[in-house]
């Protein structure tokens, strides 16, 4: 074989080897911003959705403001988020206040609902105690226990 | 069909998200486009690795590449659909990452063939082939994949069975050293069972038997370990009655070190204890303890026995006793240097100057050789994205059990590449273990294999949308009701 071509292959097949790491870092990539809620396209990989309407104030993700777990952040995707000390809630809480399994944030439409669900003491959404499901608005505080939650976009 | 979504349909990520009222959620991409798509990338690289060999080696073209090309496409494609069928949710990268690392080994051990059929072409004793057993051992494996899958539905059933598991991870890690030399000895370590023609390694199964056992049994008595003692320097130091596992796991790889002389299985077992151990306990004393009782064994190991004195020595100098101890070493230092950052190319170096050992435990000095610096940095890549997204999928599934297993699992892989690559380039002692599915060897394919169907149902559990509750079926008032069998609830 020509020198030319053994250079050219080595060279080609040492850039394939590292395009395929390339692209294996971007489906990473992609899964990353999939978590915090932002849309990324990824061409090729994905078949583009139907997008959102701009600016709606649909909340983006959740975040603790105080208490223990204070800055913690939690996208939100749709999914309902359990909240309480099990320890297979979303957001597990390690606070006396709060029961194993204190309450539930949900989606229903566009908009996020809190339930409690039989705490023992109690779930507050801007200092009214949540008996129903309540429409949670942006930026309003639910006090769980010594824990303040948020929605934020 | 009223209500939410059919549960059939949220499989098929088909666009639109359903819109019904009680079905907020929008349908997650179960990514496996994703992963075809990678695994028709590795396999296209496999392919080009092939042909350059071959042209290298200035052969013409033969009906073999296509035989091989062939195998390779179909067992992936098994594995592709398998996973389709039984965890439609698993990671994307796992599966193409372990194709692309088990095709280049299948080609650089096609390669090693070549060269040493040359080598021994005038010898009396031929070199046997090692590449189609591969292929055999790859077809097995790929069956144990297959069955993992479909037994294994959901990886939390692994605990309940978990002291079983331990102790079948324990004889069979025994096993080896138990009995006679002529059946369990290859090289110098006892670690094989030799039946006729078949010969494996149970300490490959072991491992995983093992970490099964660790996950359950961390996951039931985490309390255990971290109950506080005594403060040291900053850090809590655990009482000493609760060392007692510490202790029986430092216990059983110094007895693997002893009996089987098997440095490498007793130093991946030891790691394994102590990772997934701080993993359950997240305290540093943890590790402090074990790498102090680490570096108590390997003293005593390196004063009691000979074979570990000759590894260090040949590691510290490879070219002080190059004739005996240090000629591999030496020759695995020459291979990276001939290489240097660009490689002579597949096919183009001279990898059976590494003897018998070239296609299992210097498969990586082969591959530096060939590909150089960049192309080993990519095989590391790889091992390093296949360990990630399996630590990832442990830090996003529910259960603890889960966690701990596939974090287990994963550091299993990476330390494992590192003890190989680390041996190779001398960054540590040469210990002889596989590099996971790029070396030759059969239990460690299939060992290997089953580890990523366990990785991969565990990520198939963390990105599986929550299920549903099934509608009630309307009943009958009780008083109305007639007695009918009802089965148990799963």
């Amino acid at each position: 074989m020509p020198e030319l071509v053994v250079q050219l292959t080595r060279a080609g097949f040492l850039a394939l080897l590292w395009l395929f790491v390339l692209f294996a870092l971007r489906v990473i990539r992609s899964d990353i911003y999939a978590a915090s809620g932002i849309k990324v396209n990824v061409p090729g990989f994905r078949r583009s959705e139907p997008k959102k309407p701009k600016g709606s104030k649909s909340p983006r993700q959740m975040v603790v403001t105080h208490g223990a777990l204070a800055g913690t952040r939690i996208s939100l995707d749709g999914r309902p988020i359990l909240i309480g000390r099990a320890d297979d809630s979303t957001l597990v809480l390690d606070d006396d206040y709060a029961s194993t399994r204190h309450a539930r944030l949900s989606l229903r439409g566009h908009d996020w609902y809190l339930e409690d669900l039989g705490s023992t003491n109690g779930t507050y959404l801007d200092r009214a105690k949540v008996t129903a499901p309540m429409r949670v608005p942006l930026g309003a505080p639910i006090r769980i226990g010594k824990t303040v939650i948020e929605l934020r976009t | 069909m009223t209500g939410p979504a059919a549960g059939g349909g949220a499989a098929a990520s088909s666009g639109q998200p359903a819109v019904a009222q009680t079905d907020p959620g929008r349908t997650i991409s179960t990514r496996r486009g994703t992963e075809l798509f990678l695994l028709g990338f590795a396999a296209v690289l496999v392919t080009g690795a092939f042909v350059l060999v071959e042209a290298n080696q200035e052969k013409q073209l033969s009906l073999r590449i296509v035989w091989y090309g062939l195998a390779f496409l179909a067992s992936f494609a098994i594995a592709h659909l398998a996973v389709r069928r039984w965890a439609p949710y698993a990671d994307p990268l796992i599966l193409p990452c372990v194709a692309l690392l088990n095709g280049l080994g299948l080609v650089v051990i096609y390669r090693i063939d070549l060269a040493q059929t040359e080598k021994f072409a005038g010898s009396d004793t031929p070199w046997a082939d090692a590449a189609p057993r591969q292929l055999a051992w790859v077809a097995i494996a790929l069956v144990l994949f297959l069955a993992a899958m479909y037994w294994v539905k959901d990886h939390r059933t692994l605990s309940r069975y978990a002291y079983t598991f331990g102790l079948v991870g324990l004889i069979a890690l025994a096993l080896p050293g138990a009995l006679p030399a002529a059946i369990s000895e290859v090289n110098g370590s006892k670690v094989w069972i030799r039946l006729g023609p078949l010969s494996i390694q149970p300490g490959e199964f072991a491992k995983i038997l093992l970490m099964i056992f660790f996950a359950g049994f961390l996951v039931s008595k985490r309390d255990l370990f971290t109950s506080a003692g005594r403060k040291f320097l900053g850090m809590e130091l655990p009482r000493a009655r609760d060392l007692g596992p510490v202790l029986a796991a430092w216990a059983v790889s110094v007895g693997v070190l002893v009996l089987e002389k098997d440095l490498g299985n007793s130093l991946l077992f030891f790691g394994i204890v102590l990772v997934m151990l701080y993993m359950a306990t997240e305290r540093i004393a943890w590790v402090v303890v074990g790498l102090s009782l680490f570096v108590g064994g390997a003293l005593l190991a390196y004063n009691m026995f000979a074979h570990v004195q000759s590894r260090v020595h040949a590691w510290l100098d490879p070219f002080a006793d190059y004739d005996t101890g240090g000629f591999q070493i030496a020759q695995s230092l020459f291979a990276f240097g001939t290489g240097g950052v660009g490689g002579t190319g597949l096919g183009a170096g001279r990898p059976e100057m590494l003897l018998n050992q070239a296609n299992s435990d210097f498969i990586t000095a082969v591959i530096g050789e060939e590909l150089g610096f960049i192309g080993l940095a990519g095989v590391l890549m790889i091992y390093m994205l296949l360990a990630m997204r399996g630590m990832r999928s442990a830090l996003a599934v529910r259960d603890t059990f889960g966690k701990l297993l596939g974090a287990g699992l994963s550091f299993a892989l990476v330390l494992q590449v590192f003890v190989v690559v680390g041996g190779v380039t001398t960054l540590i002692p040469l210990t002889g273990l596989t590099a996971p599915f790029l070396s030759a060897g059969g239990s460690s394919v299939m060992a290997n294999y089953i580890l990523v169907a366990l990785l991969l149902r565990i990520s198939d559990a963390a990105r599986r949308p929550q299920q549903k509750a099934r509608p009630q079926p309307q009943q009958a008032p009780i008083a109305e009701a007639h007695t009918v069998m009802v089965e148990r609830p799963q």
